[in-house]
């Protein structure tokens, strides 16, 4: 067991020393969340007369926290598949630490270089004018660590499928992209919509994250907490089950 | 280890190996390229899971106790696996802290092997700034740092400059003697299969012949002789034919072993008819030994392109990250 927890400490480690070192990262991957914030939701927000612009701002905000987290999640769990072309991969599997902890290891790291990231967009609330207290910044926090966990999960679940980076982008047009338009970030998801993309709406477990960052920070909402909360945590839960379980028998 | 095999979907790729080394030997595993060598290094290291046989390293079983094996043995693998991105320190700090040591033997540990492998000014760089020879050299400083009871090299020396080559060497003879460790390497490096005690020669996922260096190149007897006729294969005929001797053509020369060859020399150029246009004469070689065994070379020139090819590529990963 002491095995185990010192490659989980080592692991997330060397996650976050890599993330706090790569500036230029940092600042690229927090630059497109900002445009899509500022450019795009601005631009869009001049259609949506009835709300106001802020209005839709105000909507969008969560989402873009979500988004930041949603890719920066994926982002660091795929890193795996760059181990194992740089070699890296080999020298943990070879290590005496358990496969599994080196899978929790990685996606705790992961969760919190996402979580890093989107703090980089929650310092920018005053200037949409979205205002919260402290206990509400706490919840926030804590959503986004529950969403970048299940997505960092997810993340190295697809990671010990796929044997090398070419297919990344095939996951990030089939799945990053759809996971993401279809949470309700950009839009609201309630009535207005077709009946089958309700239904995708539904089944993508972001859409709860996205609502329940939306609950905490400006009040809006679709579904129950507990229903958000709950969904995200057994989502996440299942992924780094399956992804341990894959990863176990890697050779 | 006994009767260690290792197959891909009905591919074998190991055929039940058999062999025993004992404490402080340098074990040298010898083939060509393919031959099953980083499979059965896999296997004894816990990385790959045998579909038959056993084995034991340091007394404990690979598959039973493999925390245990991964504990007591060091590896240096044929390719780079090193984090670029951290500092030659960093990487050694984690490699610690996953194997358990403590910080203050981390902090008395660590100098001592950057110290030698000569690495000592350059531990707050990032290794992606570092040489393939300088990698190298992390590399073995990072495996004997849980200070291992094994340490596995596996093609230690691959498209490393010779001057390189020989720095690890000098290494690894150095370790022997200050750490008492035990070495198991594996190379198509003739030369470097020279420095071990004991070679196993491996050739298609079996064992062909274990010994010293010495008694193997014996084993051939007496002298090579090299020719290149004008015809080789009338005067491989001839040779047969008049000497009784077996010959073997690789890349338009015929060897054949000889007892005294310089008795043998001329001998043969005024018994053949064919004309010859260049002979020598050598003590047998390693190369000699797996060409006698195999009537093929180690390394032909296919080979070699390939060796190439994967040290173009590291180089290629290299600038890519």
């Amino acid at each position: 067991m002491k095995e185990a927890l010192m490659g989980i400490y080592t692991l997330w480690l060397r996650d976050v020393i890599r993330f706090l070192r790569d500036k230029p990262r940092i600042v690229s991957s927090a630059a497109q969340p900002l445009l899509w914030l500022f450019v795009l939701g601005l631009g869009l927000s001049t259609a949506f007369v009835r709300g106001g612009s802020s209005q839709y701002l105000r909507f969008i905000y969560p989402g873009i926290i979500s988004m930041s987290v949603l890719f920066t999640s994926i982002f660091s769990a795929v890193s795996i598949i760059w181990d194992r072309e740089f070699g890296f991969l080999k020298e943990v599997l070879v290590a005496p630490i358990p496969r599994w902890s080196v899978a929790v290891g990685r996606a705790l790291g992961g969760s919190t270089v996402a979580v890093m990231q989107g703090t980089i967009i929650l310092l920018v609330a005053p200037l949409i004018g979205v205002k919260f207290g402290l206990v509400q910044l706490f919840f926030a926090f804590i959503i986004m660590f529950m969403i970048a966990f299940s997505m960092t999960s997810f993340g190295i679940l697809i990671a010990t499928r796929m044997r090398t980076h070419e297919g990344f982008q095939v996951v990030v047009n089939f799945l990053l992209l759809p996971m993401f338009f279809l949470s309700g970030a950009m839009f609201p998801t309630g009535k207005g919509l077709p009946v089958w993309m309700q239904v995708l709406v539904r089944i993508d477990p972001l859409s709860y994250g996205v609502d329940a960052l939306r609950q905490t920070l400006v009040g809006l909402k679709v579904f129950p907490i507990w229903l958000d909360l709950g969904i995200v945590f057994c989502f996440g839960t299942v992924a780094l089950a399956l992804g341990v379980w894959y990863f176990e028998r890697t050779e | 280890m006994r009767e260690l095999k290792k197959s891909y979907n009905d591919i074998a790729a190991v055929k039940g190996v058999s062999f025993t080394i004992d404490r402080g030997e340098i074990f040298g595993f010898l083939g060509p390229n393919g031959a099953g060598k980083t499979t059965t290094i896999s296997m004894l290291c816990t990385l790959l899971i045998p579909t038959g046989g056993r084995a034991t390293v340091n007394g404990f079983d690979v598959v039973k106790n493999k925390l245990a094996v991964r504990k007591s043995i060091g590896l240096v693998f044929q390719d780079p696996s090193l984090d670029e991105r951290l500092t030659a320190l960093e990487n050694l700090i984690f490699h610690a802290m996953i194997y358990g040591i403590g910080k203050a033997d981390r902090d008395r540990r660590i100098p001592d092997v950057l110290e030698l492998v000569e690495l000592s000014g350059r531990q707050n760089d990032l290794v992606k700034t570092f040489s393939g020879g300088m990698k190298r050299r992390l590399e073995i400083a990072r495996g004997l740092l849980h200070r291992p009871k094994v340490l596995f090299l596996d093609e230690p020396t691959l498209g490393l400059d010779p001057q390189t080559r020989y720095h690890i060497w000098e290494y690894v003879q150095q370790l022997i003697e200050d750490e008492g460790l035990t070495i198991f390497l594996t190379t198509h490096y003739m030369d470097e299969a020279e420095n071990c005690d004991r070679i196993a020669i491996i050739d298609d996922g079996e064992l062909i012949a274990m010994n010293t260096p010495e008694e193997l190149k014996e084993s051939i007897g007496g002298e090579v002789v090299l020719i290149v006729a004008e015809d080789n294969r009338k005067a491989s005929l001839e040779i047969k034919d008049k000497f009784n001797i077996a010959v073997q053509e690789v890349n338009g020369e015929l060897s054949l072993k000889v007892a005294n060859g310089s008795h043998f020399m001329p001998e043969l150029i005024k018994a053949l008819e064919t004309t010859v246009i260049s002979i020598s004469l050598r003590k047998p070689t390693l190369e000699d030994v797996f060409l006698d065994l195999t009537g093929r070379r180690i390394r032909d020139e296919k080979v070699e392109g390939m060796d190439q090819a994967r040290v173009r590529m590291r180089a290629r990963r290299g600038r890519t990250r």
